[in-house]
């Protein structure tokens, strides 16, 4: 098959990240030039002399591919190539919620016209399975361990899809790498778009979040599934699309996962997480049941 | 045409006639008066580029990076926590080999907090892999500009270049200023032309994760190339002389060397008030002169070592610190003499004017009286003792 992320990179098997950035770069197609924060991504994908990438490519630091895509975007614009060529930035959870989202702010605030991607894999996975800002609640990770005093992290993700949405830009998206072809239809859009973009996709980490790495779609699935992670589409503000699900209770992607073995003894935290599933359901009108006629 | 400018003004008229693609800063004093007249000359439709409002100095240098990258000749400008703050994409812009073209209004470094001048910011980032060249008044911080972006941009170098006036002495002071036209910026400066770039005819990566196979070669590539633009610098200064009637060298300029006695060794625009207070002495016949350092880096050791070989004794004046070493300048000023039969017999070292303490001519008349047979190791010129001797503990 004809892509433009090619294989013989060196991501783990069954590495989430590395399935929906070809997605998104085939969607995205060869007029697209993409900037990307440190992270897996780059990592293993770009080792010198080798590259994945059948696109122009640029890797600079860990916070800025934001402020990079807005220069390489500027610089476009001066050239009267804004039209013609697509600027996609990218990075992990941490990269975007974290230490990249003052950048990210000031791309969104400043009107580029560029398409955001946050691969959201819930941890620094490249530096090993640090808790983000994107970390889901109760989650063990080396810096949220477990132990008489833990259940793990302590706060629920930050909400990036509605900070996006508040910088009032025209497309903001989340997505799953358990649904492809969703993926290519939300960046199609989104690159279809003038003006700043945001999607974060669920990318399943085998490593970090301990699954064989044959179960990354099933995982992925699971946690649209469970109202964990909501499927939606917000147009100019207004909450324009979700994928509907008849929920499962939350243990069934918890289980799934050692990242959450800790828990599955544990009611008392489980039914905080379903409050989040519930809460997460109940905000976007998730249940099929509740659907008024789209 | 020569007009009666401030200096910041006078760098934005330079800059403007340089026809950058890109401008991006963020606000910092005494570095807003260039970006603002610049936002102005693009508001007013006088220079075609895309001025980027950012919301840090990190994203500053990021967007700048960006549009270089893109091949686009981009320009930004910043100061003391600024280039600090941005100081991580200062170092990736060096190593990815793009030539943005910087000016830094140098300023004290926090804390305290101060606005005022000195060279700490500058000099904390000469290890990052730009040239740095200081300018000792507002016609050579203007015409450093041109020959900044004249020397980044050759094929054979493809650097950033770091142009540093002093904050607020040089870019607030106001003085008269020639101001080159555009054709004779146009016959020095051509149009930029990346060698690589992103460009989705070509694709390209850029910024790749590199091992310990390679990564050794790349920065070995840096440091060689700051070697060539030793020999490059000069060349470019002669250009520039030929088009514009003002010469430089460019690394190094002497003052008053040839029979000189005791020689100062300054950057920036406290080689003014050294001038006058030689100008002042030699007419009561002292033998004195001033080697002023134009480019930090790369550093000029030999050229410094061929002028100063004879000079029985020099002075170096740091408006930095290493704060636990040797004062930075004299520290590569020494350095250039290591192992040499021919050598000043004293090199002193004066720390002064720093925060904005003012440097007069009685301070540099000070350093002369100690240009004795004894070395001065990093000492504090007008220092207030009065305020050393405050204690904490009597604090209310």
């Amino acid at each position: 098959m004809k892509t433009l992320f090619n294989s013989g990179h060196t991501a783990c098997a069954g590495c989430g990240q590395s399935m929906a950035a070809r997605l998104v770069i085939d969607a995205a197609g060869s007029n697209t030039i993409v900037c990307n924060n440190t992270g897996c991504l780059e990592v293993f994908s770009t080792k010198f002399p080798e590259s994945s990438w059948g696109v122009p490519f640029m890797h600079s630091l860990f916070e800025n591919c934001a402020a990079v895509a807005s220069g390489v975007e500027s610089a476009l614009k001066y050239l009267g190539k804004a039209d013609t060529v697509n600027v996609i930035a990218q990075a992990g959870d941490g990269g975007t919620a974290d230490i990249g989202l003052q950048a990210l702010s000031g791309m969104l605030e400043r009107g580029h016209n560029i398409l955001y991607v946050c691969y959201d894999n819930e941890a620094y996975m490249n530096t090993g399975i640090q808790r983000s800002g994107l970390t889901p609640f109760d989650t063990n990770t080396t810096t949220s361990p477990i132990g008489v005093n833990s259940t793990g992290n302590i706060r629920p993700k930050k909400p990036m899809p509605e900070i996006a949405n508040a910088h009032g830009i025209p497309y903001v998206a989340t997505a799953s790498c358990a649904f492809p072809l969703d993926i290519q239809r939300k960046v199609k859009k989104a690159i279809s778009i003038k003006g700043p973009k945001y999607m974060q996709i669920h990318v399943p980490c085998p490593l970090g979040w301990r699954h064989e790495s044959s179960q990354t779609i099933a995982v992925a699935k699971l946690a649209v599934e469970t109202g964990l992670y909501p499927l939606i589409e917000y147009e100019n503000g207004v909450l324009a699309a979700k994928r509907q699900i008849t929920p499962k209770p939350v243990e069934e992607y918890l289980k799934a996962q050692g990242r959450f073995k800790h828990l599955l003894k544990n009611p008392e935290e489980i039914k905080k997480i379903q409050e989040i599933a519930d809460n997460n359901i109940k905000k976007y009108g998730l249940k099929v049941e509740t659907q008024q006629a789209a | 045409m020569k007009e009666f400018l401030e200096g910041s003004m006078a760098v934005a008229k330079v800059v403007q006639l340089c026809k950058p693609g890109v401008i991006s800063a963020y606000p910092i004093t005494p570095q807003t008066h260039i970006v603002e007249e610049l936002a102005q000359i693009v508001a007013d439709g006088h220079l075609n580029a895309q001025f980027v409002n950012v919301e840090s100095e990190h994203s500053a240098a990021s967007v700048v990076l960006g549009a270089e990258a893109a091949g686009v000749r981009s320009y930004t400008a910043t100061s003391s926590q600024g280039l600090l703050l941005m100081a991580e994409v200062v170092f990736n812009i060096a190593g990815m080999r793009l030539p943005v073209v910087m000016t830094t209004a140098v300023r004290a470094i926090s804390a305290p907090i101060n606005i005022w001048n000195d060279h700490q910011d500058a000099v904390s980032l000469r290890d990052a892999g730009w040239i740095q060249l200081h300018a000792e008044d507002i016609q050579e911080a203007v015409d450093l500009h041109l020959i900044a972006y004249k020397l980044g941009e050759n094929k054979s170098i493809m650097l950033p270049v770091m142009v540093c006036m002093d904050g607020f002495l040089l870019t607030h002071g106001v003085e008269t200023v020639n101001i080159p036209s555009q054709e004779e910026v146009d016959k020095f400066l051509p149009p930029y032309k990346a060698p690589y770039k992103l460009d989705v005819e070509n694709p390209m990566t850029l910024g790749p994760l590199v091992d310990p196979e390679s990564y050794m070669e790349a920065r070995f590539a840096l440091n060689e190339t700051h070697k060539e633009a030793l020999q490059l610098i000069p060349k470019i200064t002669a250009d520039f002389a030929k088009i514009f009637g003002r010469t430089y060298n460019g690394l190094i300029e002497g003052y008053q060397l040839k029979d000189a006695e005791r020689v100062i060794v300054a950057m920036g625009s406290v080689c003014g008030t050294i001038k006058e207070v030689i100008d002042e002495l030699r007419k009561k016949g002292k033998k004195i002169g001033l080697l002023k350092v134009t480019s930090l880096r790369p550093f000029p050791a030999n050229e410094i070592y061929e002028a100063l070989k004879n000079t029985p004794k020099v002075a170096v004046v740091d408006r930095a610190l290493s704060v636990g070493s040797f004062a930075p300048l004299a520290a590569e000023i020494k350095a250039s003499f290591f192992g040499k039969t021919k050598k000043p017999k004293v090199i002193s070292s004066f720390i002064l004017g720093l925060g904005g303490r003012d440097i007069t001519k009685d301070s540099i008349k000070e350093i002369l009286r100690l240009m004795t047979s004894k070395e001065r190791q990093g000492e504090f010129i007008d220092l207030k003792q009065e305020l050393l001797k405050e204690n904490y503990e009597n604090a209310v």
